[in-house]
């Protein structure tokens, strides 16, 4: 049986946003790509995606408040 | 009115989800023309953006002192039978404190275990799969008793705990033989084994080294209960190892967790973690009959979490990591950073709050974050 990480309860959705998207993002939210919260590039959901150093991701999160929250991370080292 | 009508007003609108099911369901109930639907749905948006944070609002001082006071009010008493099944875990202050601390292995690691379908209804394949994860020593299964005269270990093996733990002789005696080196004969129930090189010190020291030999199991998993929770088996652990434990067979690895949190960071990531992170602090408060609000939770979670790799609250993660040095030493070891700023020759940007109520001066919060900036010579294009 192959092991989906994503398909964990604790494990939100993810996905990699593509050039365009990620920099409509940072315009809209008036920052630069470091000032995003981080990934790590060894991060078994990153590794799963297959993102790479320096993609925007975005992450759709079950929030117990909002219901849906969509936050991003930028990968790093 | 439509639902369809409404939602698509609704649209226009940046609410959360939960606020627009909440508005919708409301006015579904309500005969509405479009005109005071769209009345309705803006004064909701300006309550909703009246209930929004401010800019500039201490947000991280009132979650510490959120979660602080109800902290005071927990048990400090470290042990708590959970349930019926007699498994210990710490709850109360200490595990709030571990959680926040983000030990490496929390004092009573613990694993909630869900199976696959066909499994979680049967007690007999849930005991199976049990077996499959609980550490199986020799010590459970046979006497062990060592005969000097004919440098053998005999081991009367106990077939009801066998058959039990679903331990198959010719299995048990292939293990032996391959991880300690011994030939291993088996007559009638008993098993001897005997060292290659006949030596009293050899024969002790195989002994020894049989009694870690796990059999059958996780090692770090020491004990393994079934339960029937809401018409399905659940499993509970003592003891942590979901890397391995999602792979077991008849494991629905999806539902299954720890209470690991540094565990969970290295098997499922940073934002399972997050999630690990406001589920473990919110079962601790609310076990303790504590009501607080997830918010303040979900912004000490988003702290630890901010790196992409789990770090703690205090001196060795978010407050050490702050950039001001007079801020690092009001915190902790207040000496050594002094020291060691004078040192390197830092410069305090007082930036933060604390920094600046140590100068005395206006601290960067509410209004006095905002600084103005006016454009001299002329109107701009």
């Amino acid at each position: 049986m192959k092991i989906k990480l994503q398909e964990h309860i604790l494990v939100p959705k993810h996905e990699i946003l593509s050039k365009e998207e990620a920099e409509k993002v940072l315009t809209v939210l008036n920052i630069k790509k470091h000032q995003l919260p981080k990934i790590r590039k060894e991060d078994p959901i990153a590794k799963e995606i297959g993102a790479k150093v320096g993609d925007v991701i975005k992450i759709t999160r079950n929030s117990l408040t909002a219901k849906e929250a969509v936050v991003y991370r930028v990968v790093v080292e | 009115m439509d639902i369809k009508e409404i939602e698509k007003e609704l649209k226009k609108y940046p609410f959360p989800e939960s606020v627009r099911r909440d508005i919708r369901e409301e006015l579904a109930k309500l005969d509405l023309n479009k005109k005071s639907l769209k009345k309705i749905i803006d004064r909701c948006y300006e309550e909703y953006l009246s209930n929004l944070m401010e800019p500039g609002e201490a947000a991280g001082i009132i979650a510490a002192q959120s979660i602080g006071e109800p902290g005071t009010q927990m048990t400090m008493r470290t042990f708590h039978y959970a349930g019926v099944a007699e498994i210990n875990v710490t709850l109360g202050l200490p595990r709030l404190i571990e959680i926040m601390d983000v030990r490496k292995t929390p004092s009573t690691p613990i694993m909630t275990i869900r199976l696959q379908d066909d499994y979680s209804n049967d007690r007999k394949l849930a005991r199976e799969v049990a077996n499959r994860i609980e550490a199986t020593y020799i010590t459970d299964l046979a006497d062990i008793s060592v005969d000097i005269t004919g440098m053998k270990i005999i081991l009367f093996l106990d077939e009801k705990v066998m058959e039990r733990k679903q331990v198959d002789k010719d299995e048990l005696v292939k293990k032996l033989s391959k991880s300690l080196k011994v030939d291993v004969e088996e007559k009638d129930g008993k098993l001897y084994l005997s060292p290659k090189e006949p030596s009293y010190r050899k024969l002790l020291q195989t002994v020894e080294k049989m009694k870690d030999i796990v059999i059958k199991g996780i090692k770090e998993i020491r004990r393994v209960i079934i339960r029937k929770e809401e018409g399905e088996y659940v499993l509970y652990t003592e003891g942590s190892n979901l890397k391995k434990v999602m792979r077991v067979k008849g494991v629905d690895y999806r539902r299954t967790t720890t209470n690991n949190i540094l565990e969970i960071a290295e098997v499922l990531g940073i934002e399972a973690a997050r999630n690990a992170i406001i589920k473990e602090a919110l079962d601790t408060l609310e076990e303790q009959g504590l009501n607080v609000d997830v918010r303040h939770i979900m912004l000490v979670a988003d702290m630890m979490t901010n790196d992409g790799e789990v770090k703690q609250v205090g001196r060795h993660g978010v407050a050490g990591e702050k950039v001001s040095v007079l801020s690092r030493a009001a915190f902790e070891v207040t000496v050594n950073h002094l020291l060691e700023a004078a040192i390197r020759g830092d410069t305090d940007n007082l930036s933060g709050v604390t920094e600046n109520v140590i100068v005395g001066q206006a601290i960067k919060l509410g209004t006095g974050d905002v600084e103005l900036i006016s454009k001299l010579g002329g109107r701009s294009k």
